[in-house]
């Protein structure tokens, strides 16, 4: 390369830039900038031609400017006359101007593509070198268009200099990074493989990271390139510190080729050919040994370039995973660097011994260190220095050392860096369970973790305790013990209290028996904390609270008055409010059975993948966590959690209570419906509790809602007999005549919408309805109460089967035509053993049930009382009283009639009236009735008035049975 | 209120820093540094806000000038503040420099403390504060307890801007009306905005406590009177007053006064001082005209033709007239010919700059340039930045007139006649632009 002599130094340029730099302030800058630029541009403009030095100066100057950051829209052409000028240095410049400044889509780029084409074949190596480090530099879509073809043909040529192969590998390198598309190997490809062998160690170093780069793409093609890097790495490993010359730095052979190929070499699978890779290993024992020899040198120089082909080999070591011996070695070689003075060289040592760590061979090895990886964590001063030693632990732990690991992990915790904390956390919460053998120690732990460093547990971690806390009988008085205690510290984190809540909820009857954690006790401790906790927080305390009334009665008191306080039940927060308002109607309200179902204690947790370690997943992104290290997280959680199969009954349950969706997430999976307004009729039956609205709803936490198996279809007041289009059976097809009790029934449900249809030995057929207008959509359930499957049920098709035990849920929609009498009928058969059951029953739908209530004034009442004065639109009874006379059961019946109770209506205070529209299809009957008790006589006289004559009989009929 | 103060050079470097308030840490002097002299992109605001901490700077040639704070404040008010700090700096060591800055550190720190009390602006008017802060200390300390003791009441009294027992044998008397005058005119002479910014500065050396009584053609008083005399005076004089637009004034000033009957009187401060400053935007008399015609002659050229008028009494003499006639960024050379003055193609503007001495009105000169320029790879139209202009001119644009300034002092014996009082109007260019 011919070297800038004195003379072509430029006297102009020093000038300006001294000039520029000398400048005061910004604003003298740009006055001199201006300045020069007028002065070059009547220079470019002059008619005389300018002389390769000046234009090279002026042209230098504003690449000066430009780089200062002013725009240039000049001078472009003056640059390309450059680049056919002859003298190097006229060259360089114009290149230098067009790789800075010119962008692709100018128009000189012909002319530029010209001037580099002419230089490509000059034969001078200099020029061609100059070229192909502007296209690299350009490396633009439309350099690699016009050269992609020219520049693997100037690569592989015979008669191509050395400096210019380099030249050539590189800028084929960055044409094939921005497109690779247009770069196409196809028949040079065995070509520049063969480049390994080149004399010129310079051109090797080039070629392969171009090979390692297209190796990467299409890694079968260059498949020969292993044993020929193979052969080139032993020769430099073996030869002896002089033999390379130029390529030795600080005595060792070729540091950066030996990383290149070894890099190159972690492409591709061990070599198959036992030669090529006994030679491959004796150079990997070659480097391992030389990394134990004595430094030739002491510069930090000699080491690094030692170290990082040693590092490199260890890499490569670990991506075979196949040579338990090299392993260990390398693995020891690691533990040497774990104590060494240099921080980087600590650093990468746990870095590497990290994925040592996942290898089977290595694995012990590695918990070798423990000892010094722990100090490490304690002392290093770097922060990421500790932070791989962290990983490190976490790569290293298994059942052996679990407790050691986490127990200094959680000691470290709390100390770390911020930066950390939340990934040692997680860390810390997944070892705990993945390793836990004894769960008291898990809850120990994480306990502990929550207390030292709660803002960085997240939700996750805590759901976790709880889910197996849940899922785990033997534990869970240790952990209602052990929260209890913590609970007592004077600062709990949030988190704390949510654990605590939910865990006392649920089992706080555990510790009940001592006095010093008596029922009391604990609700008091856990209010203390509730009004520094945030709102999510103290929806979970006051789930608590509802379970705290039904583990131990005696709170219910003191409970309820907390739920009455103004500050609960009219909360700002609508979650809160709701909440304290169902609970304490729930408390209020439902008899203890019915709470003791409804608060039950909560089912185990279906199985499912550790949520905690998805969210380290996500943390770190894929790969720094191995793939299969999360299998066995998975499977091993697997085991942690065993059994807890749901029973097919939460099918029902569920289903039944798909009500009040609230924004928050429901921990306790327990949440009222609407207020509980009709008792369960007979409770004690497990399936009874099914129709009282409070029902226990799961979707909370972690369960999915299992959609409810339901089967549909439209039917009203058409016979029974259309109803059984069922699938061939060899049961016959007629209706079994009604039962005779079935009117009974019938009239249970006058009044009420839910409840016990028929029950029998076998079958219990419970109902649940609801109506709008004209409206109305029943559920069935049907009720196996034996053990043996009853088989071929029809009522409409239901299920073909319901299992011993099992419900199965029916929907009917029903929808009013016109006014009617005769209730529908629903025939059943079934076959219970060997005998075919056939029952016949009338549904529970009556007239009222359409009923719209109507509020209106006591003049307007009698307005209409009036007008609905002919004698087929009234219908009356008088009749004997069948229950005591109680005002509000009466009241209570009315309102379930569906019509509106008017208060202050009739001049008798004793007297009830109502007014309510019945809607149907064809018609809305309006209807007016008065009832009037005679409380000595217990007698009734009730007087129906409405506008049709029909409807008016059969609501005195259906009301006369009810009081 | 302001928490603190800062003087930086050019380069950044912090030459005073006076902090008033705790709250305001020693990062904001390097937060400031950072975000706005260093900032990768001009600031172009005058306020800056940085982590919660506003930073109103100005600046004065060189230096930068900043006030912190972390707290709600005026900004009207840091900005007023700032700029009579100025004033003062340049009344004790005038121009405002880094090496005036440097050698007077400890002044300035004085008159810092003086100036600003826990952030609060106190008593800036300078000829208040050279009676006890003095440049040469030791002179300083010639003067008795007793006039010490004066000191204090004065400045803290009712009339803190003039001491008493002030006395001349010449009571005189000089007030100067500066306005500059704005403007920007469309092409074919149509006046888009125009306004004028005026100032009274008055210098005073009269005896004892006088009280003052400065009278214009400002045409609220006019009309007034006009309404109580003959109506064809107040015809008359109704075309020759003015409508200011606002105005502000010397502290010195009595407000309720000019409140009520907008009359303008005072006791004047001993030296030079400000005494109002007002703006008008109507009947501006427009000392020049620009006339540009610039024809485009292929990429190559350009030919640019500028006529000024003169547009006042021809007795009357224009100074310093300086026309800058802006050229494209691809200007490769450039030829000019004028009939008057000189003119020359500054590169490093990137203007053609004409200078004519003097000039009488109801004259017109004329230059005419030919532009060369360099092809550019670039489509980039040229974006035809205005021509600007700078005069003076002895009169004033607005049409301001002085009616009278009476002096009286009841105490000491000198009647308003006694009292040599001199007036000079001078109309300068603020920003006079015609676009092209």
């Amino acid at each position: 390369m011919p070297a800038v002599s004195k003379g072509d130094g430029m006297r102009g340029l020093a000038v300006f830039i001294s000039d520029i730099r000398n400048c005061k302030s910004k604003e003298a800058e740009i006055k001199r900038i201006n300045k020069e630029l007028a002065n070059i541009r009547s220079k470019f403009k002059g008619d005389k031609a300018l002389d390769g030095y000046s234009k090279k100066k002026y042209v230098c100057k504003l690449l000066f400017i430009f780089l200062l950051g002013h725009d240039i829209d000049f001078g472009h052409m003056e640059a390309v006359n450059l680049l056919s000028s002859n003298k190097y240095t006229e060259k360089q410049i114009g290149y230098l101007f067009i790789s800075v400044l010119v962008n692709s889509n100018s128009e000189l780029i012909r002319l530029i593509n010209n001037a580099i084409k002419n230089d490509l074949s000059s034969r001078n190596p200099t020029f061609m070198c100059l070229a192909l480090h502007c296209i690299a530099n350009v490396g633009s879509r439309e350099m690699a268009e016009a050269f992609a073809g020219e520049i693997p043909r100037i690569l592989v040529a015979g008669d191509t200099m050395d400096s210019v192969k380099q030249s050539a590998a590189l800028c084929l390198l960055r044409l094939y990074k921005t497109s690779p598309d247009l770069v196409l190997m196809g028949e040079w490809t065995s070509r520049v493989v063969h480049l390994l062998n080149d004399q010129h160690m310079g051109v090797v170093t080039a070629a392969i990271s171009l090979i390692t780069c297209l190796s990467q793409k299409n890694p079968d093609e260059f498949k020969t390139c292993v044993s020929l890097a193979v052969s080139r790495l032993s020769r430099i490993v073996s030869s002896a510190s002089t033999d390379l010359q130029d390529y030795t730095y600080y005595f060792v052979p070729a540091p950066w080729l030996s990383c290149k190929l070894l890099r190159l070499l972690q492409c591709y699978p061990p070599p198959e050919d036992g030669a090529v890779k006994g030679r491959l290993v004796e150079c990997l024992e070659t480097i391992l040994n030389k990394a134990q020899e004595p430094p030739k040198s002491k510069k930090v120089q000699h080491s690094n370039a030692k170290n990082a082909i040693l590092f490199e080999a260890i890499s490569l070591i670990i991506h075979y995973d196949s040579e338990p011996n090299l392993l260990v070695r390398a693995c020891n070689q690691l533990g040497q660097f774990l104590q060494h003075r240099e921080t980087n060289l600590r650093y990468l040592a746990l870095e590497s011994m990290c994925t040592l760590a996942s290898s089977e061979f290595s694995h012990e090895a590695v918990k070798t260190h423990i000892e010094t990886v722990i100090n490490a964590l304690k002392t290093e001063r770097d922060v990421s220095v500790r932070q791989r030693a962290a990983d490190l632990l976490y790569a290293m732990c298994d059942r052996s050392n679990a407790k050691q690991i986490v127990a200094e992990m959680l000691s470290y915790l709390e100390t770390a860096d911020y930066s950390i904390r939340e990934e040692m956390v997680l860390k810390v919460a997944i070892l705990a369970e993945k390793y836990a053998v004894d769960y008291s120690w898990y809850v120990d732990t994480i306990l502990n973790l929550i207390r030292i460093a709660g803002d960085y547990v997240s939700e996750e971690v805590w759901y976790r305790v709880i889910q197996i806390v849940i899922n785990r009988d033997d534990v869970q008085g240790y952990a209602a013990k052990t929260v209890f205690e913590a609970l007592q510290a004077p600062a709990c984190h949030e988190n704390m209290v949510k654990v605590g809540g939910y865990i006392l909820g649920e089992f706080g009857n555990l510790i009940a028996g001592d006095p010093r954690s008596s029922p009391l006790v604990q609700f008091n401790l856990l209010h203390s904390k509730f009004h520094l906790c945030s709102v999510p927080t103290r929806a979970l305390l006051l789930s608590a609270y509802i379970k705290f009334i039904n583990l131990f009665p005696e709170t219910k008191s003191t409970i309820q008055e907390v739920l009455r306080s103004d500050s609960q039940i009219r909360n700002s927060d609508v979650e809160l409010q709701q909440r304290a308002v169902e609970y304490l109607k729930l408390s209020s309200i439902a008899s203890t059975d019915v709470l003791a179902t409804v608060l039950e204690e909560m089912p185990p947790f279906p199985e499912r993948e550790s949520s905690i370690l998805a969210k380290l997943k996500k943390k770190k992104g894929p790969g720094a966590v191995s793939v299969n290290e999360l299998e066995e997280g998975k499977r091993e959680g697997g085991e942690l959690n065993g059994g807890g199969d749901r029973g097919g009954d939460s099918s029902a349950i569920a289903a039944s209570n798909a009500s009040t969706p609230s924004p928050s997430a429901d921990l306790l999976g327990l949440r009222t419906g609407p207020p509980v307004t009709a008792a369960a009729p007979s409770a004690g039956s497990l399936l009874v509790d099914v129709f009282s609205e409070a029902g226990v709803n799961d979707d909370g936490f972690l369960r999915d809602l299992e959609p409810p198996t339901e089967s549909s279809d439209s039917l009203l007041a058409e016979g029974p007999g259309d109803s059984d289009s069922a699938p061939p059976s060899v049961v016959s097809e007629d209706p079994a005549p009604p039962l005779p009790e079935s009117n009974e029934l019938l009239n249970k449900f006058v009044c009420k919408n839910n409840g016990v249809l028929f029950e029998n030995q076998l079958l219990q057929i419970g109902i649940k309805s609801e109506y709008r207008q004209n409206l109305g959509r029943m559920y069935l359930f049907y009720g196996n109460k034996t053990s043996v499957q009853f088989i071929n049920v029809q009522a409409k098709p239901v299920e073909p089967l319901i299992e011993g035990g099992a419900q199965v849920q029916q929907v009917i929609n029903i929808e009013c035509l016109t006014d009617f009498t005769e209730a529908p009928l629903l025939n059943i058969k079934f076959r219970y053993g060997g005998a075919l059951q056939n029952l016949s029953l009338k549904l529970p739908v009556t007239i009222n049930k359409f009923f719209q209530p109507t509020e209106m004034a006591s003049h307007d009442f009698f307005q209409r009382w009036k007008q609905l004065s002919q004698p087929q639109q009234e219908a009356q009874k008088i009749f004997k009283a069948n229950n005591a006379m109680d005002t509000e059961v009466l009241k209570a019946k009315l309102l379930g009639l569906g019509m509106a109770l008017l208060e202050n209506v009739d001049p008798n205070p004793e007297n009830f009236v109502c007014a309510g529209v019945i809607q149907t299809k064809a018609q809305q009957v309006g209807s007016l009735l008065r009832l009037e008790p005679n409380a000595q006589a217990q007698m009734y006289r009730l007087t129906v008035r409405s506008s049709k004559d029909t409807v008016s009989k059969r609501l005195c009929e259906l009301l006369a049975e009810q009081f | 209120m302001i928490g603190g103060l800062f003087i930086y050079n050019h380069k950044g470097e912090v030459l005073i820093s006076r902090v008033y308030r705790d709250d305001i840490g020693r990062n904001a002097v390097d937060a400031f540094r950072v975000n706005v002299i260093h900032a990768r992109q001009q600031v172009r605001s005058p306020v800056t806000n940085i982590a919660r901490t506003s930073f109103f700077h100005i600046k004065r040639s060189n230096i930068w000038l900043a006030a912190v704070t972390k707290q709600n404040v005026n900004a009207a008010m840091v900005f007023e503040f700032l700029y009579k700090m100025c004033d003062v700096m340049t009344a004790y060591f005038g121009k405002i420099s880094e090496e005036n800055i440097k050698n007077n550190f400890v002044l300035i720190y004085e008159l810092l403390d003086e100036i600003l009390d826990f952030g609060y602006p106190q008593n800036s008017e300078t000829g208040a504060l050279k009676t006890f802060i003095t440049q040469q200390g030791i002179k300083g300390q010639v003067r008795t307890k007793e006039e010490q003791s004066q000191i204090t009441s004065q400045v803290t009294g009712q009339i803190g801007w003039r001491r008493e027992g002030i006395k001349y044998r010449r009571n005189e008397l000089f007030l100067d009306v500066l306005e500059s005058v704005n403007l920007l005119m469309s092409p074919q002479g149509q006046v888009l905005s125009a306004h004028v910014s005026g100032r009274v500065v008055m210098k005073s050396y009269l005896s004892g406590m006088p009280e003052c009584k400065f009278g214009m053609n400002d045409k609220i008083v006019i009309d007034k009177q006009g309404k109580g005399g003959t109506t064809d005076d107040s015809g008359k004089s109704g075309k020759q007053s003015i409508a200011i637009d606002d105005c502000t004034f010397h502290q010195c000033v009595r407000l309720s006064k000019f409140d009520s009957e907008r009359s303008i009187s005072f006791i004047p401060p001993d030296g030079e001082y400000e005494l109002m400053r007002y703006r008008t935007t109507k009947d501006i008399i427009l000392p020049f005209r620009v006339i540009p015609l610039v024809r485009e002659v292929g990429r190559t050229k350009l030919e640019v033709k500028v006529v000024i008028k003169s547009n006042f009494k021809p007795s009357l003499l224009a100074q310093k007239i300086e026309v800058r006639i802006p050229t494209p960024l691809n200007t490769s050379g450039v030829q000019v010919i004028c009939m008057k003055g000189k003119a020359k193609y500054k590169a490093s503007e990137n203007a053609i700059v004409w200078k004519i001495k003097r000039m009488a009105g109801m004259k017109e000169s004329q230059i005419s340039a030919e532009i060369e320029l360099l092809p550019t790879n670039d489509k980039k139209k040229w974006a035809r930045p205005p021509i600007s202009m700078n005069f003076e001119v002895p009169f004033a644009p607005s049409g301001l007139k002085v009616r009278y300034l009476k002096v009286f002092e009841s105490k000491l014996n000198y009647s308003d006649h006694d009292v040599i009082k001199w007036v000079r109007y001078i109309g300068r260019s603020g920003i006079y632009e015609t676009r092209c």
